[in-house]
Protein backbone atom coordinates (compact mmCIF):
# COMPACT_ATOMS: atom_id res chain seq x y z
CA UNK A 1 0.00 0.00 0.00
CA UNK A 2 1.35 3.38 -0.94
CA UNK A 3 2.28 5.57 1.99
CA UNK A 4 0.59 8.94 1.70
CA UNK A 5 1.88 12.18 3.14
CA UNK A 6 -0.51 14.44 4.96
CA UNK A 7 -0.67 17.12 2.29
CA UNK A 8 -1.95 20.63 2.73
CA UNK A 9 -1.90 23.97 1.01
CA UNK A 10 -1.12 25.53 4.36
CA UNK A 11 2.34 27.09 4.22
CA UNK A 12 2.22 28.32 7.83
CA UNK A 13 4.26 27.16 10.77
CA UNK A 14 3.94 23.45 11.57
CA UNK A 15 3.29 22.98 15.29
CA UNK A 16 3.39 19.19 15.00
CA UNK A 17 5.57 17.44 12.51
CA UNK A 18 5.83 13.65 12.41
CA UNK A 19 7.75 11.54 9.95
CA UNK A 20 8.20 7.79 9.53
CA UNK A 21 6.38 6.95 12.76
CA UNK A 22 6.13 3.27 13.71
CA UNK A 23 4.61 1.80 16.85
CA UNK A 24 3.83 -1.76 17.81
CA UNK A 25 2.59 -3.56 20.91
CA UNK A 26 4.16 -7.02 21.17
CA UNK A 27 3.48 -8.59 17.79
CA UNK A 28 0.80 -6.11 16.78
CA UNK A 29 2.03 -3.36 14.45
CA UNK A 30 -0.28 -0.39 15.13
CA UNK A 31 1.33 2.52 13.26
CA UNK A 32 3.13 1.74 10.05
CA UNK A 33 5.14 4.74 8.95
CA UNK A 34 3.00 7.78 9.64
CA UNK A 35 3.86 11.21 8.22
CA UNK A 36 1.84 14.03 9.73
CA UNK A 37 1.85 17.82 10.03
CA UNK A 38 -0.42 20.12 11.98
CA UNK A 39 -0.20 23.79 11.13
CA UNK A 40 -0.78 26.71 13.44
CA UNK A 41 -4.43 27.60 13.83
CA UNK A 42 -5.91 24.60 12.01
CA UNK A 43 -7.99 21.64 13.13
CA UNK A 44 -7.14 18.22 11.72
CA UNK A 45 -9.65 15.44 12.27
CA UNK A 46 -8.09 11.98 12.26
CA UNK A 47 -10.82 9.63 11.16
CA UNK A 48 -10.69 5.87 11.39
CA UNK A 49 -12.27 2.82 12.89
CA UNK A 50 -11.51 1.50 16.37
CA UNK A 51 -8.10 -0.10 16.71
CA UNK A 52 -6.61 1.73 13.75
CA UNK A 53 -4.07 3.53 15.95
CA UNK A 54 -5.70 6.96 16.25
CA UNK A 55 -5.38 7.26 20.03
CA UNK A 56 -1.88 5.81 19.92
CA UNK A 57 -0.90 8.63 17.56
CA UNK A 58 -1.93 11.43 19.96
CA UNK A 59 -0.52 9.59 22.97
CA UNK A 60 2.84 9.59 21.17
CA UNK A 61 2.44 13.31 20.41
CA UNK A 62 1.99 14.11 24.10
CA UNK A 63 4.75 11.72 25.19
CA UNK A 64 2.55 9.14 26.94
CA UNK A 65 3.87 6.47 24.57
CA UNK A 66 7.29 6.15 23.01
CA UNK A 67 7.52 5.44 19.28
CA UNK A 68 9.49 2.47 18.00
CA UNK A 69 10.84 4.46 15.08
CA UNK A 70 10.36 7.89 13.56
CA UNK A 71 10.64 11.56 14.39
CA UNK A 72 8.03 13.44 16.46
CA UNK A 73 8.47 17.20 16.59
CA UNK A 74 5.99 19.16 18.70
CA UNK A 75 6.41 22.94 18.93
CA UNK A 76 9.99 22.43 17.77
CA UNK A 77 10.87 19.81 20.40
CA UNK A 78 11.66 16.12 19.82
CA UNK A 79 9.07 14.62 22.18
CA UNK A 80 10.49 11.09 22.08
CA UNK A 81 13.90 12.09 23.45
CA UNK A 82 12.97 14.84 25.91
CA UNK A 83 13.96 14.62 29.58
CA UNK A 84 11.14 14.70 32.15
CA UNK A 85 11.54 18.42 32.98
CA UNK A 86 11.58 19.54 29.35
CA UNK A 87 8.72 17.18 28.51
CA UNK A 88 6.63 18.64 31.34
CA UNK A 89 7.36 22.17 30.09
CA UNK A 90 6.18 21.10 26.64
CA UNK A 91 3.09 19.38 28.04
CA UNK A 92 1.99 22.66 29.60
CA UNK A 93 1.60 23.93 26.03
CA UNK A 94 -0.51 20.94 24.96
CA UNK A 95 -4.07 20.23 26.08
CA UNK A 96 -5.24 16.61 26.05
CA UNK A 97 -8.94 15.84 26.30
CA UNK A 98 -9.47 12.17 27.16
CA UNK A 99 -12.13 9.93 25.67
CA UNK A 100 -13.69 9.29 29.10
CA UNK A 101 -12.80 12.76 30.39
CA UNK A 102 -10.50 11.26 33.08
CA UNK A 103 -11.74 13.68 35.75
CA UNK A 104 -10.35 13.06 39.24
CA UNK A 105 -13.13 11.22 41.09
CA UNK A 106 -12.13 12.41 44.52
CA UNK A 107 -12.17 16.10 43.57
CA UNK A 108 -15.10 18.37 42.74
CA UNK A 109 -15.17 20.42 39.54
CA UNK A 110 -13.36 23.39 41.10
CA UNK A 111 -10.60 21.17 42.49
CA UNK A 112 -10.31 19.29 39.18
CA UNK A 113 -9.68 22.54 37.35
CA UNK A 114 -7.55 24.21 40.01
CA UNK A 115 -5.30 21.15 40.48
CA UNK A 116 -3.18 21.44 37.29
CA UNK A 117 -2.99 25.19 37.79
CA UNK A 118 -1.82 25.16 41.41
CA UNK A 119 0.62 22.32 40.76
CA UNK A 120 2.26 24.15 37.88
CA UNK A 121 2.01 27.83 38.81
CA UNK A 122 3.20 28.31 42.36
CA UNK A 123 2.96 32.09 42.29
CA UNK A 124 -0.81 32.27 41.83
CA UNK A 125 -2.95 33.60 44.67
CA UNK A 126 -6.25 31.99 45.68
CA UNK A 127 -8.37 34.68 43.94
CA UNK A 128 -6.28 34.25 40.77
CA UNK A 129 -6.99 30.51 40.77
CA UNK A 130 -10.70 31.05 41.43
CA UNK A 131 -10.89 33.61 38.61
CA UNK A 132 -9.12 31.27 36.19
CA UNK A 133 -11.44 28.39 37.09
CA UNK A 134 -14.54 30.54 36.72
CA UNK A 135 -13.30 31.87 33.38
CA UNK A 136 -12.83 28.42 31.80
CA UNK A 137 -16.06 27.16 33.31
CA UNK A 138 -17.81 30.09 31.68
CA UNK A 139 -16.11 29.24 28.38
CA UNK A 140 -17.57 25.72 28.50
CA UNK A 141 -20.91 26.95 29.85
CA UNK A 142 -20.85 25.11 33.18
CA UNK A 143 -20.19 27.80 35.76
CA UNK A 144 -23.04 26.53 37.92
CA UNK A 145 -21.37 23.11 38.33
CA UNK A 146 -18.33 24.45 40.20
CA UNK A 147 -18.94 22.49 43.41
CA UNK A 148 -20.31 19.32 41.84
CA UNK A 149 -18.49 15.97 41.93
CA UNK A 150 -17.68 14.33 38.56
CA UNK A 151 -19.95 11.39 39.44
CA UNK A 152 -22.92 13.78 39.47
CA UNK A 153 -22.24 15.14 35.97
CA UNK A 154 -23.71 13.86 32.71
CA UNK A 155 -21.47 12.46 29.94
CA UNK A 156 -21.55 15.70 27.98
CA UNK A 157 -20.85 17.80 31.06
CA UNK A 158 -17.89 15.60 31.94
CA UNK A 159 -16.48 16.10 28.43
CA UNK A 160 -16.88 19.86 28.81
CA UNK A 161 -15.16 19.90 32.19
CA UNK A 162 -12.40 17.73 30.73
CA UNK A 163 -11.88 20.31 27.99
CA UNK A 164 -12.03 23.15 30.55
CA UNK A 165 -9.32 21.43 32.59
CA UNK A 166 -7.00 21.52 29.60
CA UNK A 167 -7.90 25.12 28.72
CA UNK A 168 -6.96 26.42 32.14
CA UNK A 169 -3.28 26.06 31.24
CA UNK A 170 -3.75 28.06 28.00
CA UNK A 171 -2.47 25.40 25.61
CA UNK A 172 -1.30 26.12 22.08
CA UNK A 173 -2.26 22.67 20.82
CA UNK A 174 -5.41 20.73 21.70
CA UNK A 175 -5.62 16.97 21.31
CA UNK A 176 -9.14 15.55 21.51
CA UNK A 177 -9.55 11.80 21.90
CA UNK A 178 -13.01 10.78 20.66
CA UNK A 179 -14.75 13.95 21.93
CA UNK A 180 -18.24 12.83 20.90
CA UNK A 181 -18.12 9.12 21.68
CA UNK A 182 -20.97 7.90 23.84
CA UNK A 183 -22.96 11.12 23.49
CA UNK A 184 -26.40 11.69 22.01
CA UNK A 185 -26.60 13.72 18.76
CA UNK A 186 -27.64 16.95 20.51
CA UNK A 187 -24.83 16.81 23.07
CA UNK A 188 -22.39 15.80 20.30
CA UNK A 189 -23.38 18.92 18.38
CA UNK A 190 -22.72 21.03 21.50
CA UNK A 191 -19.26 19.51 21.92
CA UNK A 192 -18.50 20.09 18.22
CA UNK A 193 -19.52 23.72 18.66
CA UNK A 194 -17.32 23.97 21.74
CA UNK A 195 -14.30 22.56 19.87
CA UNK A 196 -14.72 25.22 17.19
CA UNK A 197 -15.23 27.95 19.78
CA UNK A 198 -12.07 26.88 21.60
CA UNK A 199 -10.09 27.07 18.36
CA UNK A 200 -11.30 30.62 17.73
CA UNK A 201 -11.22 31.97 21.28
CA UNK A 202 -7.93 30.41 22.41
CA UNK A 203 -6.32 30.36 18.95
CA UNK A 204 -5.34 26.71 19.32
CA UNK A 205 -4.29 24.17 16.73
CA UNK A 206 -6.09 20.87 17.24
CA UNK A 207 -5.97 17.20 16.39
CA UNK A 208 -9.39 15.60 16.78
CA UNK A 209 -9.40 11.82 16.95
CA UNK A 210 -12.80 10.49 16.04
CA UNK A 211 -14.78 7.84 14.22
CA UNK A 212 -17.79 10.14 14.07
CA UNK A 213 -18.24 11.55 10.55
CA UNK A 214 -20.33 14.50 11.75
CA UNK A 215 -17.66 15.48 14.23
CA UNK A 216 -14.88 15.13 11.65
CA UNK A 217 -16.79 17.09 9.03
CA UNK A 218 -17.72 19.95 11.35
CA UNK A 219 -14.48 20.36 13.25
CA UNK A 220 -11.71 19.43 10.81
CA UNK A 221 -10.19 21.91 8.36
CA UNK A 222 -8.53 18.78 7.04
CA UNK A 223 -9.43 15.12 7.41
CA UNK A 224 -6.82 12.39 7.69
CA UNK A 225 -8.15 8.90 7.08
CA UNK A 226 -6.21 6.45 9.26
CA UNK A 227 -6.88 2.81 8.55
CA UNK A 228 -4.75 -0.13 9.63
CA UNK A 229 -1.90 2.04 10.83
CA UNK A 230 -1.45 4.22 7.73
CA UNK A 231 -2.99 7.39 6.37
CA UNK A 232 -4.94 6.28 3.31
CA UNK A 233 -6.21 9.68 2.29
CA UNK A 234 -5.78 13.24 3.48
CA UNK A 235 -7.64 16.33 2.40
CA UNK A 236 -10.87 18.18 2.89
CA UNK A 237 -13.89 16.18 3.95
CA UNK A 238 -15.25 16.29 0.39
CA UNK A 239 -11.96 15.02 -1.04
CA UNK A 240 -11.75 12.14 1.40
CA UNK A 241 -15.42 11.32 0.93
CA UNK A 242 -14.94 11.18 -2.86
CA UNK A 243 -12.01 8.75 -2.59
CA UNK A 244 -12.01 5.64 -4.76
CA UNK A 245 -10.23 3.60 -2.11
CA UNK A 246 -12.38 0.59 -1.22
CA UNK A 247 -11.50 0.67 2.50
CA UNK A 248 -12.43 4.36 2.78
CA UNK A 249 -15.63 3.79 0.85
CA UNK A 250 -16.42 0.88 3.15
CA UNK A 251 -15.83 3.05 6.22
CA UNK A 252 -18.12 5.82 4.98
CA UNK A 253 -20.82 3.41 3.81
CA UNK A 254 -20.82 1.59 7.14
CA UNK A 255 -21.10 4.85 9.06
CA UNK A 256 -23.97 6.10 6.91
CA UNK A 257 -25.83 2.83 7.35
CA UNK A 258 -25.26 3.15 11.10
CA UNK B 1 18.52 -28.10 13.68
CA UNK B 2 16.25 -27.97 16.71
CA UNK B 3 19.05 -26.80 18.99
CA UNK B 4 19.36 -23.52 17.03
CA UNK B 5 15.64 -22.80 17.21
CA UNK B 6 15.02 -19.29 18.62
CA UNK B 7 13.81 -19.55 22.23
CA UNK B 8 10.53 -17.80 23.07
CA UNK B 9 11.20 -17.82 26.82
CA UNK B 10 14.40 -17.14 28.75
CA UNK B 11 13.57 -19.65 31.52
CA UNK B 12 10.05 -20.99 31.05
CA UNK B 13 6.50 -19.79 30.47
CA UNK B 14 5.85 -19.71 34.22
CA UNK B 15 9.19 -18.34 35.44
CA UNK B 16 9.63 -15.51 32.92
CA UNK B 17 6.67 -13.41 34.17
CA UNK B 18 7.81 -14.00 37.76
CA UNK B 19 11.30 -12.67 37.12
CA UNK B 20 10.06 -9.77 35.02
CA UNK B 21 7.62 -8.97 37.86
CA UNK B 22 10.48 -8.97 40.39
CA UNK B 23 12.52 -6.74 38.11
CA UNK B 24 9.60 -4.36 37.62
CA UNK B 25 8.90 -4.21 41.39
CA UNK B 26 12.58 -3.50 42.01
CA UNK B 27 12.56 -0.64 39.47
CA UNK B 28 9.37 0.73 41.05
CA UNK B 29 10.96 0.70 44.52
CA UNK B 30 14.18 2.25 43.21
CA UNK B 31 12.13 4.99 41.55
CA UNK B 32 10.46 5.71 44.90
CA UNK B 33 13.82 6.40 46.55
CA UNK B 34 14.88 8.53 43.59
CA UNK B 35 11.70 10.62 43.62
CA UNK B 36 11.24 10.83 47.41
CA UNK B 37 14.29 13.04 47.86
CA UNK B 38 13.69 15.29 44.86
CA UNK B 39 11.71 18.53 44.81
CA UNK B 40 8.85 19.37 44.81
CA UNK B 41 7.79 17.81 48.13
CA UNK B 42 4.04 17.39 48.53
CA UNK B 43 3.94 17.76 52.33
CA UNK B 44 0.25 18.60 52.44
CA UNK B 45 -0.65 15.45 50.49
CA UNK B 46 1.58 13.32 52.77
CA UNK B 47 -0.28 14.80 55.72
CA UNK B 48 -3.67 14.13 54.09
CA UNK B 49 -2.71 10.55 53.34
CA UNK B 50 -1.30 9.99 56.85
CA UNK B 51 -4.56 11.25 58.26
CA UNK B 52 -6.45 8.88 55.94
CA UNK B 53 -4.30 5.88 56.92
CA UNK B 54 -4.52 6.64 60.63
CA UNK B 55 -8.18 7.48 60.72
CA UNK B 56 -9.20 4.49 58.58
CA UNK B 57 -7.39 1.99 60.77
CA UNK B 58 -7.80 3.47 64.23
CA UNK B 59 -11.16 1.94 65.26
CA UNK B 60 -10.19 -1.53 64.07
CA UNK B 61 -6.75 -1.34 65.68
CA UNK B 62 -8.27 -0.20 68.97
CA UNK B 63 -10.75 -3.05 69.02
CA UNK B 64 -8.31 -5.72 67.84
CA UNK B 65 -5.51 -4.57 70.17
CA UNK B 66 -7.86 -4.56 73.16
CA UNK B 67 -9.22 -8.03 72.38
CA UNK B 68 -5.75 -9.47 71.79
CA UNK B 69 -4.64 -8.12 75.16
CA UNK B 70 -7.54 -9.80 76.91
CA UNK B 71 -7.29 -13.11 75.01
CA UNK B 72 -3.52 -13.40 75.33
CA UNK B 73 -3.71 -12.76 79.07
CA UNK B 74 -6.52 -15.28 79.50
CA UNK B 75 -4.57 -17.94 77.57
CA UNK B 76 -1.27 -17.32 79.36
CA UNK B 77 -2.57 -17.20 82.93
CA UNK B 78 -3.23 -20.99 83.45
CA UNK B 79 0.27 -21.95 82.28
CA UNK B 80 1.89 -19.37 84.56
CA UNK B 81 -0.34 -20.45 87.47
CA UNK B 82 0.99 -24.01 87.10
CA UNK B 83 4.45 -22.66 87.89
CA UNK B 84 3.23 -20.14 90.46
CA UNK B 85 4.51 -17.36 88.28
CA UNK B 86 1.42 -15.19 87.68
CA UNK B 87 3.39 -12.16 88.83
CA UNK B 88 5.33 -12.48 85.59
CA UNK B 89 2.16 -12.03 83.59
CA UNK B 90 2.55 -8.26 82.91
CA UNK B 91 6.16 -8.77 81.79
CA UNK B 92 5.22 -11.66 79.54
CA UNK B 93 2.34 -9.79 77.97
CA UNK B 94 4.43 -6.61 77.68
CA UNK B 95 7.23 -8.39 75.84
CA UNK B 96 4.86 -10.33 73.60
CA UNK B 97 2.79 -7.30 72.65
CA UNK B 98 5.53 -4.70 72.27
CA UNK B 99 8.02 -6.99 70.54
CA UNK B 100 5.73 -8.95 68.26
CA UNK B 101 1.96 -8.66 68.45
CA UNK B 102 1.55 -4.87 68.39
CA UNK B 103 3.48 -4.20 65.16
CA UNK B 104 2.35 -7.43 63.51
CA UNK B 105 -1.36 -7.04 64.22
CA UNK B 106 -1.24 -3.37 63.18
CA UNK B 107 0.55 -4.28 59.97
CA UNK B 108 -1.93 -7.04 59.11
CA UNK B 109 -4.91 -4.76 59.74
CA UNK B 110 -3.37 -1.97 57.67
CA UNK B 111 -2.43 -4.40 54.89
CA UNK B 112 -6.09 -5.37 54.67
CA UNK B 113 -7.58 -1.94 55.09
CA UNK B 114 -5.03 0.53 53.75
CA UNK B 115 -3.13 -1.68 51.28
CA UNK B 116 -6.30 -2.75 49.51
CA UNK B 117 -7.58 0.81 49.49
CA UNK B 118 -4.35 2.13 47.90
CA UNK B 119 -4.36 -0.71 45.36
CA UNK B 120 -7.99 -0.12 44.42
CA UNK B 121 -7.74 3.68 44.33
CA UNK B 122 -4.62 3.81 42.18
CA UNK B 123 -5.87 0.90 40.06
CA UNK B 124 -9.09 2.72 39.39
CA UNK B 125 -7.20 5.92 38.55
CA UNK B 126 -5.00 3.93 36.19
CA UNK B 127 -7.79 2.23 34.24
CA UNK B 128 -9.85 5.43 33.96
CA UNK B 129 -6.80 7.32 32.64
CA UNK B 130 -6.69 9.71 35.62
CA UNK B 131 -2.98 8.92 36.03
CA UNK B 132 -2.39 9.73 32.35
CA UNK B 133 -4.38 12.94 32.87
CA UNK B 134 -1.92 13.98 35.59
CA UNK B 135 0.97 13.07 33.36
CA UNK B 136 -0.25 15.25 30.47
CA UNK B 137 -0.90 18.12 32.89
CA UNK B 138 2.84 18.10 33.67
CA UNK B 139 2.24 16.63 37.13
CA UNK B 140 4.45 13.70 38.08
CA UNK B 141 1.85 11.08 39.13
CA UNK B 142 4.44 8.82 40.69
CA UNK B 143 5.58 11.60 42.98
CA UNK B 144 2.11 12.88 43.78
CA UNK B 145 0.35 9.54 44.21
CA UNK B 146 2.95 6.92 45.07
CA UNK B 147 5.61 8.79 47.04
CA UNK B 148 3.04 10.53 49.25
CA UNK B 149 1.16 7.30 50.02
CA UNK B 150 4.28 5.27 50.76
CA UNK B 151 5.63 8.02 53.03
CA UNK B 152 2.25 8.24 54.77
CA UNK B 153 2.11 4.51 55.54
CA UNK B 154 5.78 4.46 56.55
CA UNK B 155 5.30 7.33 59.00
CA UNK B 156 1.91 6.28 60.34
CA UNK B 157 2.46 2.56 60.95
CA UNK B 158 4.97 2.96 63.84
CA UNK B 159 2.59 5.39 65.56
CA UNK B 160 -0.32 3.00 65.10
CA UNK B 161 1.79 0.04 66.25
CA UNK B 162 2.75 1.84 69.47
CA UNK B 163 -0.88 2.78 70.00
CA UNK B 164 -1.92 -0.84 69.41
CA UNK B 165 0.63 -2.00 71.99
CA UNK B 166 -0.70 0.42 74.58
CA UNK B 167 -4.30 -0.60 73.92
CA UNK B 168 -3.29 -4.29 74.02
CA UNK B 169 -1.63 -3.77 77.41
CA UNK B 170 -4.74 -1.98 78.60
CA UNK B 171 -6.86 -4.96 77.47
CA UNK B 172 -4.52 -7.21 79.40
CA UNK B 173 -4.79 -4.93 82.46
CA UNK B 174 -8.60 -5.08 82.29
CA UNK B 175 -8.42 -8.87 82.38
CA UNK B 176 -5.87 -8.96 85.21
CA UNK B 177 -7.81 -6.33 87.15
CA UNK B 178 -10.94 -8.51 87.01
CA UNK B 179 -9.06 -11.26 88.84
CA UNK B 180 -6.83 -9.37 91.24
CA UNK B 181 -6.47 -5.88 92.64
CA UNK B 182 -3.78 -4.07 90.69
CA UNK B 183 -3.54 -0.44 89.62
CA UNK B 184 -3.09 0.60 86.01
CA UNK B 185 0.19 2.42 86.77
CA UNK B 186 1.63 -0.56 88.62
CA UNK B 187 0.58 -2.87 85.81
CA UNK B 188 2.17 -0.71 83.11
CA UNK B 189 5.35 -0.25 85.22
CA UNK B 190 5.55 -3.97 85.66
CA UNK B 191 4.94 -4.64 81.95
CA UNK B 192 7.57 -2.12 80.84
CA UNK B 193 10.16 -3.25 83.39
CA UNK B 194 11.15 -6.13 81.12
CA UNK B 195 11.11 -4.11 77.91
CA UNK B 196 14.46 -2.80 76.81
CA UNK B 197 15.35 0.02 74.45
CA UNK B 198 16.20 -2.61 71.84
CA UNK B 199 12.64 -3.97 72.07
CA UNK B 200 11.15 -0.54 71.44
CA UNK B 201 13.66 0.19 68.70
CA UNK B 202 12.97 -3.16 66.99
CA UNK B 203 9.24 -2.64 67.30
CA UNK B 204 9.35 0.81 65.75
CA UNK B 205 11.76 -0.33 63.02
CA UNK B 206 9.56 -3.31 62.23
CA UNK B 207 6.45 -1.15 61.98
CA UNK B 208 8.30 1.31 59.75
CA UNK B 209 9.35 -1.49 57.41
CA UNK B 210 5.83 -2.95 57.40
CA UNK B 211 4.41 0.49 56.63
CA UNK B 212 6.79 0.91 53.72
CA UNK B 213 5.89 -2.57 52.47
CA UNK B 214 2.15 -1.91 52.61
CA UNK B 215 2.51 1.43 50.82
CA UNK B 216 4.86 0.28 48.10
CA UNK B 217 3.04 -3.00 47.38
CA UNK B 218 -0.38 -1.30 47.26
CA UNK B 219 0.95 1.46 45.03
CA UNK B 220 2.82 -0.96 42.76
CA UNK B 221 -0.20 -3.18 42.24
CA UNK B 222 -2.53 -0.21 41.69
CA UNK B 223 -0.15 1.67 39.42
CA UNK B 224 0.26 -1.38 37.21
CA UNK B 225 -3.41 -2.40 37.11
CA UNK B 226 -4.76 -3.44 33.71
CA UNK B 227 -7.93 -5.04 32.30
CA UNK B 228 -10.48 -2.47 33.47
CA UNK B 229 -12.58 -2.96 36.60
CA UNK B 230 -11.51 -6.60 36.88
CA UNK B 231 -7.94 -5.39 37.10
CA UNK B 232 -8.85 -2.98 39.91
CA UNK B 233 -10.24 -5.82 42.03
CA UNK B 234 -7.22 -7.93 41.22
CA UNK B 235 -4.85 -5.10 42.19
CA UNK B 236 -6.59 -4.62 45.55
CA UNK B 237 -6.58 -8.34 46.26
CA UNK B 238 -2.95 -8.84 45.26
CA UNK B 239 -1.91 -5.81 47.31
CA UNK B 240 -3.29 -7.45 50.45
CA UNK B 241 -2.00 -10.97 49.77
CA UNK B 242 1.50 -9.89 48.78
CA UNK B 243 1.80 -7.34 51.62
CA UNK B 244 0.81 -9.96 54.19
CA UNK B 245 3.23 -12.51 52.78
CA UNK B 246 6.09 -9.98 52.80
CA UNK B 247 5.21 -8.81 56.32
CA UNK B 248 5.53 -12.37 57.67
CA UNK B 249 8.78 -12.82 55.77
CA UNK B 250 10.13 -9.55 57.17
CA UNK B 251 8.98 -10.52 60.69
CA UNK B 252 11.00 -13.70 60.43
CA UNK B 253 14.13 -11.88 59.28
CA UNK B 254 13.83 -8.99 61.77
CA UNK B 255 13.31 -11.36 64.72
CA UNK B 256 16.44 -13.26 63.71
CA UNK B 257 18.46 -10.06 63.40
CA UNK B 258 17.09 -8.64 66.69
CA UNK B 259 17.90 -11.85 68.54
CA UNK B 260 21.35 -11.88 67.06
CA UNK B 261 21.90 -8.29 68.28
CA UNK B 262 20.39 -9.10 71.69
CA UNK B 263 22.71 -12.04 72.39
CA UNK B 264 25.77 -10.67 70.62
Amino acid sequence: MEKLKLHTNNTGEAVISISGLYKSFDDLQVLKGIDFSLFKGENVAVLGKSGSGKSVLIKIIVGLLKPDKGEVLVLGEHVDILERKALDALRLRIGFSFQNSALYDSMNVFQNLAFPLTMNRNNLSKPDVTNAVEEVLEAVGLKDKINVLPSDLSGGQRKRIGIARTLILNPEIMLYDEPTSGLDPVTSAEIIELINEVQQKYNTSSVIITHDLTCAKNTGNRIAMLLEGSFLKVGTFAEVFASDNEQIKGFFNYNFIQ
Amino acid sequence: MAIFRSRKYIFSKGLDPFFSGVQSAYSFTALFFKEAFKRPFHFREVLNQSFEVGLKSLPLITLTGFIIGIVFTKQSRPSLEDFGATSWLPSLIGIAIVRALGPLVTALICAGKVGSSIGAELGSMKVTEQIDAMEVSAINPFKYLVVTRVLATTITLPVLAMYCSFVGLYGSYVNVHSEEAVSLVTYYQSAFSSISFLDIFTSVSKATIYGFTIGIVGSYKGFNATQGTRGVGKAANQAVVLSMFLIFLEELIIVQVANWIRYF
